[in-house]
């Protein structure tokens, strides 16, 4: 390129000749200079930036393209990578304290027809209906003939049963794949397991849901692939669940009772080692809720949990600690227990006439109603309230089974003074045998909060301390003496130290207003040993009938007390509890002067 | 000259072409049998839920517990009483091995051995 001089001589010396201004010239070049030099800068911009554009337009055009083979594509399991080798099913498993299977899953397969593609509709009817003689095979001969292009025919199959549709050779009868939920032991724990069923189905696959019980509760948790590997461990102990039920079974039938509920919790962590209800149901083949009569008798229920009942007599250590505690009385301060004590209408009579006078000892040894609402007025309705929430009798319990937020505690709508004195021996006031085992755990470990939980935690609950070390020794000392002198006498297991209280209430009618004559709930809230206790244990018979006497006993001395005393003697050597032999009594100090 | 180094350079292409191939195939048949013991792994963690599921099944309180009814006169088992208990002091120490005296062949009279020279 020739560059054009700035001042071209020919041009100045012409300009000069006319007369003008040489320099005139010059800018012009340089402006023409710097008009070329913008073009040649603008240009070269351009052509970057058209390079830039091309190179955003590939990656934005290879990002788009990928994403779009990625959504169109069917995934893929990484073949070669060493991971994800552990997930070997979709749905985690449970286990019990020690490791023990609780719910597994088994492959299985399901069975399906596609009636076009059947050769001898006729045979394959008649030859299904001889495999599952659930199937009829008039029916499945029309839809074999009828329009269907598909049905299903069952959902779950056995491979025995798998292997005898093979033989049948049919063309149209195709399997597909399932994952089926299986409870190895049956009926046990079957209200903690609940139970689970397929949510969406598809022909190679279906999802396994949780349906009731910590299946639904932990439900994302135990499909989560992530955490597939890793089963879920639980408190309950298998060999001890088993033990409780076959009791509990047996004492039920012997007392003529049409239900009962146990529950044993390790009190210092809060775990629930064996929680039962009775009648039970196999989780395997969950029955399907009842549509009519009353719910509470269906075996889907919870007595345990759901079940909140007017649990009687047992409520009464909580008046006599919490007024122990308040320093309003001790073991030993004497109490009016004239009976019947009039309240306004009301008038709160006990069992049989215990005297004018009882000690407060002698007060929950006897169970004396009287001299229990005597001590609540001392309290007052605020301070019983508080104590009640503060021990969790007031809402629901926390255990990590659905079931458990219906058993909310049905509590007296207003609280006036006579409310006080019926709670104080538990009338008025509905809990389930759970809030129940909260509340003696929290007096069997020396005054601590415990929240009962399903899950294995090995370390103890520091809860907020509600009674003194001394005030839950001196209430535990009453409760073995209630065992030793008093109502529970049957309850007695040698070198085990059992302490507790007996309950007996009369069951509300369900039509409302009053309660039956003949029907009771008969309970024995107790925890052992009682010099160290390490678990406590209720025991709920509904409606028990004790007919071994001349005349027909309800209470729960009767009743419940030798069932928790047998569960005791069969549970306790498997908890590793070794029997103790218990101190003797020292004698009384006698008072003398000489 | 020029020759030599073309043949050369024709040879190193096609051994590096063979090389290269090797290599793909060595790779693909590695994948494959990643891919079969992959699914070896997978049947066999299957077989073994079928087997824990079966273990369990079998081993369920309440056939374990009609088992012991029905072997009763052979095994005579009963729940665990507290009374089956023990402490150790009610364990007697195994009683004490008197060994009998070392025998020489020779003369057959027995070695006096003094304590501490095993």
């Amino acid at each position: 390129m020739i560059r054009t001089p700035l001042r071209p001589l020919a041009r100045i010396l012409e300009a000069r000749a006319r007369g003008d201004n040489p320099d005139a010239i010059e800018r012009e070049n340089l402006a023409a200079r710097h008009e070329a030099m913008y073009d040649r800068d603008r240009g070269r911009a351009e052509s970057r930036l058209f390079v830039l554009g091309l190179c955003f337009f590939a990656a934005f055009s290879t990002i788009s393209i990928r994403m779009g083979v990625l959504a169109g594509t069917a995934p893929a399991e990484p073949t070669v990578s060493a991971a994800g080798v552990e997930i070997a099913t979709q749905r985690a498993e449970i286990l019990d304290r020690q490791g023990r299977i609780l719910a597994t899953n088994l492959e299985t397969s399901a069975l399906y027809a596609q009636p076009p593609m059947i050769v001898d509709p006729a045979r394959a009817a008649t030859e299904l209906a001889r495999i599952f003689p659930d199937l009829n095979a008039a029916a499945l001969m029309e839809d074999f003939t009828g329009k269907r292009k598909f049905l299903w025919v069952r959902k779950v199959l056995s491979p025995e049963q798998q292997q005898a549709v093979h033989d049948i050779g049919e063309p149209g009868l195709l399997f597909g794949a399932r994952e089926m939920r299986l409870y190895p032991n049956g009926a046990l724990a079957a209200h903690v397991l609940g139970g689970a069923s397929f949510g969406r189905e598809g022909v190679s696959a279906a999802e396994v849901i949780g349906t009731a019980g910590i299946e639904k509760m932990f439900d994302d948790r135990l499909r989560d692939p992530a955490r597939a590997a890793e089963p879920l461990q639980l408190s309950i102990d298998l060999t001890i669940q088993a033990t409780m039920e076959q009791v509990l079974d047996t004492g039920m039938k012997l007392m003529n009772a049409k239900g009962a509920a146990g529950v044993l919790m390790d009190v210092h962590t809060g775990e629930v080692v064996a929680i039962a209800s009775l009648p039970d149901f196999d989780p395997n083949e969950r029955p399907a809720p009842p549509t009519k009569g009353n719910p509470s008798d269906s075996p889907l229920f919870n007595r345990a949990v759901q079940g909140v009942y007017e649990l009687g007599s047992t409520f009464k250590i909580f008046t006599v600690a919490q007024a122990m505690e308040l320093g309003l009385v001790n073991p030993d301060t004497i109490i009016n227990t004239s009976s019947p004590m009039q309240w306004g209408k009301h008038r709160i009579r006990d069992f049989k006439n215990y005297g004018p006078t009882l000690s407060v000892e002698k007060v929950i040894v006897k169970s004396s109603n009287v001299g229990t609402a005597r001590i609540a007025q001392q309290i007052g309705a605020e301070r019983q309230q508080s104590f009640l929430r503060s021990i969790g009798m007031m809402e629901a319990t926390p255990l990590e089974i659905v079931e458990a937020k219906g058993g909310k505690p049905l509590l007296p709508p207003r609280w006036p003074e006579i409310t006080t004195m019926t709670v104080s021996y538990g009338h008025g006031i509905s809990t389930s045998p759970l809030h129940l085992a909260a509340g003696y755990a929290m007096i069997a470990n020396g005054g601590t909060v415990v929240a009962p939980t399903l899950l294995r935690h090995p370390a103890a609950q520091q809860g907020a301390r509600i009674l003194s070390p001394e005030t839950a020794a001196a209430a535990r000392q009453m409760l073995r003496h209630v065992v030793t002198e008093g109502t529970a006498s049957f309850g007695e297991v040698a070198g085990y130290e059992v302490a507790g209280k007996t309950g007996t209430a009369d069951k509300p009618k369900e039509t409302g207003g009053g309660y039956h004559k003949d029907k009771v709930i008969a309970t024995f809230a107790t925890m052992f040993p009682v010099s160290n206790p390490q678990y406590v244990l209720i025991v709920t018979l509904d409606e028990p009938v004790n007919t071994t006497g001349p005349e027909p006993r309800r209470t729960a001395g009767w009743t419940a007390v030798p069932v928790a005393a047998e569960m005791i003697r069969r549970v306790a050597p498997l908890l590793g509890l070794k029997p103790q032999i218990e101190p003797g009594r020292l004698s009384d100090i006698t008072l003398t002067s000489n | 000259m020029k020759t030599v180094l073309y043949v050369l350079l024709a040879v190193c292409v096609v051994s590096l072409g063979f090389w290269a191939y090797h290599e793909n195939y060595k790779t693909q048949d590695a994948m494959a049998e990643a891919e079969a013991v992959q699914t070896r792994i997978g049947d066999a963690r299957a077989r073994l839920a079928v087997l824990r599921a079966e273990w369990a099944y079998l081993n369920r309180p309440d056939r374990l517990r009609d088992l012991a009814e029905i072997n009763f006169d052979a095994l005579a088992l009963l729940p665990l009483q507290p009374e089956q208990f023990g402490r150790v002091d009610e364990i007697p120490y195994p009683p004490v091995q008197t060994q009998l005296p070392l025998i020489d062949p020779a003369t057959s009279e027995a070695i006096t051995v003094e304590e501490g020279s095993l």
